[in-house]
This record gives C-alpha cells, sequence and structure tokens, in this order.
C-alpha cells in the first residue's frame, strides 16, 4: 500500500498513517508466546481502542461525535486511577442536553423509538437535537467505512508479510 | 456548517423545519446500500433511520471482526516479519 500516493490531507491518509503507527507500537513488544488467547484477546482490545482513537483524532473536534470519542477515550484511561468517572459523565450531558431538549421532544417524538436507537449508536448522540443527529450520523457512517477500510488493509500489510 | 445553520434558523424561528429534517434524512438514506435501489420516495424517514441503525451496527462489527482478525495475524507475524513492517511504516 503506498502512502505517499494518497492525498495528504485526506481523512483516509490522515487515518491510516496513525493507525499503522498505533499497530506498530502494539506488536512492538514481542515475547515468546504471543499466541495464548489472551494475549491475543489484548491485542484486540488495543486494535479497537486504536482504530477509535486514530478515526476521532483524523476529525479531531469538528464534530460532536469526535469530541464525544476523544472525550470517552480520555476519561477511560483516567477513569483506572479516578474514581469522579460516574461523576463526570453525568455532569457532561447535563449541561448539553438542555440546548436541545427542546427540538427533540417535537421531531424526536415524530421518528420515536428510531431516534432513540440512533442516538445509542453515534459518540454523544443523547445530547443532540435531531438535525444535530442526523447531520453527525451521516459523518459518522463515512468515517466507519473509512475505519473499516483502514483496519482491513492493516490486515493485508500483514497478512502480504507473513 | 450546520452550526451557521442552526444560527440562523435562531434569528427567524426557534424550530427546526420540516424540510431541513426531510433533506438530512435523504442525505443519510443515499448513505445506506440497501435502500439505494428503491425508489427513495416511497421510504418513510423512520425506515431511513431504522435502516441507519441497522447499518451503523454492521459496520461496528465489521471493525470488530477485522480487528479480531488483525490481532490474530500480529500474532504469527514473527520478530524478523515485524521489524521489516515496522521499517516499512516508518517510511
Amino acid at each position: 500500500m503506498d502512502l505517499q500516493n494518497l492525498n495528504p490531507s485526506s481523512l483516509k491518509s490522515r487515518f491510516t498513517a496513525r493507525f499503522l503507527r498505533a499497530l506498530t507500537e502494539i506488536n512492538a513488544p514481542k515475547t515468546i508466546s504471543s499466541s495464548s488467547p489472551r494475549e491475543i484477546f489484548q491485542r484486540y482490545r488495543r486494535i479497537k481502542v486504536a482504530a477509535d482513537k486514530s478515526m476521532a483524532y483524523s476529525v479531531r473536534s469538528r464534530r460532536i461525535w469526535s469530541r464525544a470519542t476523544l472525550w470517552r477515550l480520555r476519561t477511560r484511561s483516567r477513569s483506572r486511577r479516578l474514581v469522579s468517572f460516574g461523576r463526570r459523565a453525568s455532569v457532561k450531558t447535563r449541561t448539553t442536553a438542555s440546548h436541545g431538549k427542546e427540538n427533540k421532544e417535537h421531531h424526536g417524538a415524530v421518528l420515536g423509538v428510531q431516534a432513540e436507537e440512533l442516538r445509542e449508536l453515534v459518540p454523544g448522540g443523547e445530547a443532540m437535537d435531531l438535525c444535530n443527529l442526523l447531520d453527525e450520523t451521516a459523518h459518522y457512517i463515512k468515517c466507519l467505512t473509512t475505519q473499516g477500510f483502514c483496519v482491513y488493509m492493516g490486515g493485508l500489510l500483514c497478512e502480504g508479510c507473513c | 456548517m450546520s452550526s451557521r445553520r442552526s444560527r440562523s434558523r435562531q434569528s427567524s424561528s426557534s424550530r427546526i423545519t420540516d424540510d431541513q429534517i426531510y433533506d438530512l434524512v435523504s442525505k443519510l438514506h443515499q448513505l445506506l446500500p440497501e435502500l439505494r435501489s428503491r425508489n427513495s420516495d416511497k421510504v418513510s424517514a423512520a425506515k431511513v433511520l431504522q435502516e441507519t441503525c441497522n447499518y451503523i451496527r454492521s459496520l461496528h462489527k465489521e471493525v470488530d471482526d477485522l480487528s479480531e482478525r488483525l490481532s490474530e495475524l500480529l500474532a504469527t507475524t514473527d520478530s524478523a516479519q515485524a521489524a521489516i513492517i515496522r521499517s516499512l511504516l516508518m517510511q
């Protein structure tokens, strides 16, 4: 896969560069028994976090969903040491939920269950009004397909070297 | 882009119009693989949202499966090959 031929400012190339770099860090500490089920699972968890991190950092704070993902990733790593995780999460949703509440009730009621379901799937969706939710969802889907592509390419790269 | 739209909305009226919702739902509809082939006029907004949820879940699962496969592949890659991968990626 030739990284130089990709448009350097495109989401795909930014994401790919970050993700592949993260992969090398995940793979770096080579021990003799690196294929136990537990280690495979731990590696799988780290790859998932790397994929989400790469995706969110490539979009940065330009989107509500990426900000929510970045916040969640940072809080998760801090929550292992801090006890206040639950308190922080409730404060955050309270401050942002008040803005979208009126519009959410009007149109959200029309689209009912489906909008609620969507809110749970899109990061930060609980506090968005319906307009933002639909707009963010479209961008989120585009990024998810890019993420899948990049993880797939990472796999091809490793397969090619085996 | 959406923040600019919401600011102008607030100056004229504080409610989102049905047209804006319809436009956004249509935009989502275009991204969905299953509904694209059918006549877009006949698909309800609720159906589009439902299919969107299913699509997002399938994308999540796809990344999950690919990540799992990748973690198994990394286990079988030995240290010499890992060094080759690393040097290729650091260019």
